[in-house]
């Protein structure tokens, strides 16, 4: 049964895949950077959502999603290393590992005080890039072209190839979590989120729990820094304020934690709110977006996820 | 070197006394209604807007220039009026007992939109209210000139902290208030009502974030993007001292106070990080803060 599943889960992932990289040659080049902007703000609200499910949340994002666009950018500009997947896995793996480091401080803590401190280190990095000259300072710096596999695509075609890539290492990425929050560590850390205390009691460690979606967040943080930062061509320590954090929570928080492909849709809504509001009320975009986010927020307090979460429940029972 | 250390604490005790009036607001509420209100960085613009909206017309009706400080009391006392009763009865409301996390994201939503507000009423274009500056002169400290609003701002911090801990230990309504912060629900059961108190709670922190607002209006250019830096600066203050907790927001405020102070003069270019790195190594080493008890666990 479960193995059909999962069949199942890897065909119908790619052929989403395969249409969503369909419907790029058709829609607009303005969209197809949009897309890939809201792919990379999904992967650290997906990050977010592997915390969610054991009960964290992390107003702190900023800082492995900076150190995944500095990591990608300095190996762009110092290494000369111009490969946008590399980039990518690098910035995975190197966030990832920093991540790693100082999940056990950040592990310690829950609620309010993991979020508050993810946020002073998020904070403390911001404080720490605006004053590194070399590196631009506040102005941060421009990435060299990406190539793929040795070819520089036209400009014309750099965002759909961009996009392209960002879809299938986001897809795959995507099927990995669903495996990992259907294993046994990744079903414990719903139990924590429920009862930590009981969970201890039963013999598995929530710290454990916490640190291993830590460092699963983080690098997927900084894959999702290194593919904004490749997007935009541009890096900057605004990547690691506080502001950006709260957009990471925002999304997570509006697709919930039950589904990972909400994660993405609710990223959509955010990239699409900003950018149309951008474009048509240049002065007001920030009250748009904020009181897109309260009404969202009163209207669906668990998410778009939940709603996914029903649609297919109610699926398997009518069959 | 005596004029140096007498620089860097004067320095430090000014900026000490503006963020403690900021964060003194932001730890009362979050002790009450359990909301750390990003938006709460938002409602000090909206003080240091309407200060600098209501102080020329306050000259300009030929008024006693002593009063000024009047119009900067009604000032902060009118967006206080106005904000309480949307943010706390019209948004927050619908939120009380659920994750602080979610909360938090609210207020950010509400700080978004304030944002944009204070650009809508009052444009892009930078206020200037200096006047009020000039009211009491300047002080001589040894070989050093201080201007004498500045020192006064010292004595507004030591007044709110006072008023505020004497409100609340030594009279009923804040014994009330204080029954509320320890068991919202049985002091519910024993008549007392909440909703009053959290708007009554509401009304104080969003008074306090407004007064800071309107009293820092004469020292600063009053332009868009004055409350980003508010918000985490006066985060770093509670969280330092201890979510919630009055003391711990004096000792919060002197430290970041003295802490930027010191960097300002001796290590400029630490300035901006000094008060996040104080804030993060508080939280590693203690987290609660300083002035926070042991709470109990729920199994």
């Amino acid at each position: 049964m479960t193995e059909k599943l999962y069949n199942n889960l890897l065909f119908q992932s790619i052929f989403l895949m395969s249409f969503l990289i369909l419907v790029g040659l058709l829609i607009p080049n303005w969209l197809v950077f949009v897309i890939t902007k809201a792919i990379a703000y999904g992967l650290v609200g997906l990050g977010i959502i592997t915390l969610m499910r054991g009960g964290l949340v992390s107003f702190g994002q900023g800082f492995v999603f900076g150190i995944g666009g500095y990591t990608a950018g300095l190996l762009g500009t110092q290494a000369g290393l111009t490969d946008a997947m590399l980039l990518l896995f690098v910035s995975f793996l190197f966030t990832g590992l920093v991540g790693l480091i100082i999940a056990p401080l950040l592990a310690r803590y829950r609620d309010i005080f993991f979020a508050m401190l993810s946020l002073a280190f998020s904070m403390v990095l911001y404080g720490i890039l605006i004053k590194i000259d070399a590196i631009g300072g506040s102005d941060g710096f421009v990435l060299p072209e990406s190539t793929y596999f040795g070819i520089k695509p036209s400009s014309e075609y750099a965002d759909y190839v961009l996009y392209v890539v960002a879809i299938i290492m986001t897809g795959f990425i995507s099927i990995l979590l669903r495996y990992y929050y259907d294993s046994t560590p990744g079903l414990i850390a719903l139990a924590v989120r429920e009862n930590e205390l009981r969970v201890e009691y039963l013999g598995s460690s929530a710290f454990n729990v916490a640190v291993l979606n830590f460092t699963i967040a983080a690098g997927l943080g900084g894959m999702g820094g290194a593919l904004n930062g490749i997007a935009l061509g541009h890096i900057d320590p605004e990547f690691t304020y506080w502001t950006t954090s709260g957009e990471f929570v925002f999304i997570s928080i509006l697709a919930g934690y039950l589904s990972v492909p909400a994660v993405f849709l609710a990223a959509l809504l955010l990239e699409l709110v900003r950018s149309f509001s951008g474009r048509y009320f240049p002065d007001t975009w920030q009250l748009i977006l904020g009181l897109f986010l309260i009404l969202s927020i009163i209207f669906i307090p668990s998410g778009i996820g939940s709603f996914f979460k029903q649609f297919f429940d109610r699926l398997k029972k009518s069959k | 070197m005596v004029d140096e250390i007498l620089t860097i604490v004067l320095d430090g005790a000014i900026y000490a006394s503006w963020l403690f009036i900021v964060a003194l607001g932001l730890t009362f509420v979050f002790g009450v209604l359990k909301i750390l209100n990003i938006a709460h960085g938002g409602i000090y613009a909206l003080g240091a807007y309407s200060t600098a909206t209501l102080v020329p017309i306050f000259y300009s009706l030929g008024m006693p220039e002593q009063l000024v400080i009047l119009a900067m009391l009604v000032s902060a006392l009118a967006v206080a009026i106005v904000i309480t009763p949307i943010m706390e009865r019209g948004i927050l409301r619908r939120f009380y007992g659920q994750d602080e996390v979610l909360i938090v994201l609210v207020t950010y939503a509400i700080y978004l939109v304030l944002e944009d507000v204070q650009k809508l009423i009052w444009g892009m274009n930078s206020l200037y209210v200096s006047e009020p500056r000039e009211l009491l002169g300047a002080l001589e400290f040894g070989s050093l000139y201080y201007v004498g609003y500045d020192l006064a701002l010292i004595g507004l911090a030591i007044f709110c902290g006072l008023f505020l801990w004497f409100v609340l230990n030594k009279t009923q309504s804040g014994k009330i208030v204080l029954a509320v912060i320890h068991n919202p629900e049985i002091s519910g059961c024993m008549g007392v009502n909440i909703n009053k108190v959290y708007l009554a709670a509401f009304f104080i922190g969003a008074f306090l974030a407004a007064l800071a607002g309107s009293f820092t209006a004469p020292l600063i250019s009053v332009q868009v993007g004055i409350s980003v830096a508010v918000v985490i600066e006066s985060f770093a203050v509670v969280i330092i001292g201890g979510l919630g907790s009055i003391p711990g927001a004096v000792i919060g405020a002197l430290i970041i106070g003295m802490a930027r102070a010191a960097c300002v003069h001796k290590l400029p270019e630490a300035e901006i990080f000094i008060m996040y790195f104080c804030m993060a190594g508080m939280l590693i080493f203690k987290p609660k803060g300083l002035f926070q008890g042991a709470q109990a666990r729920k199994i």
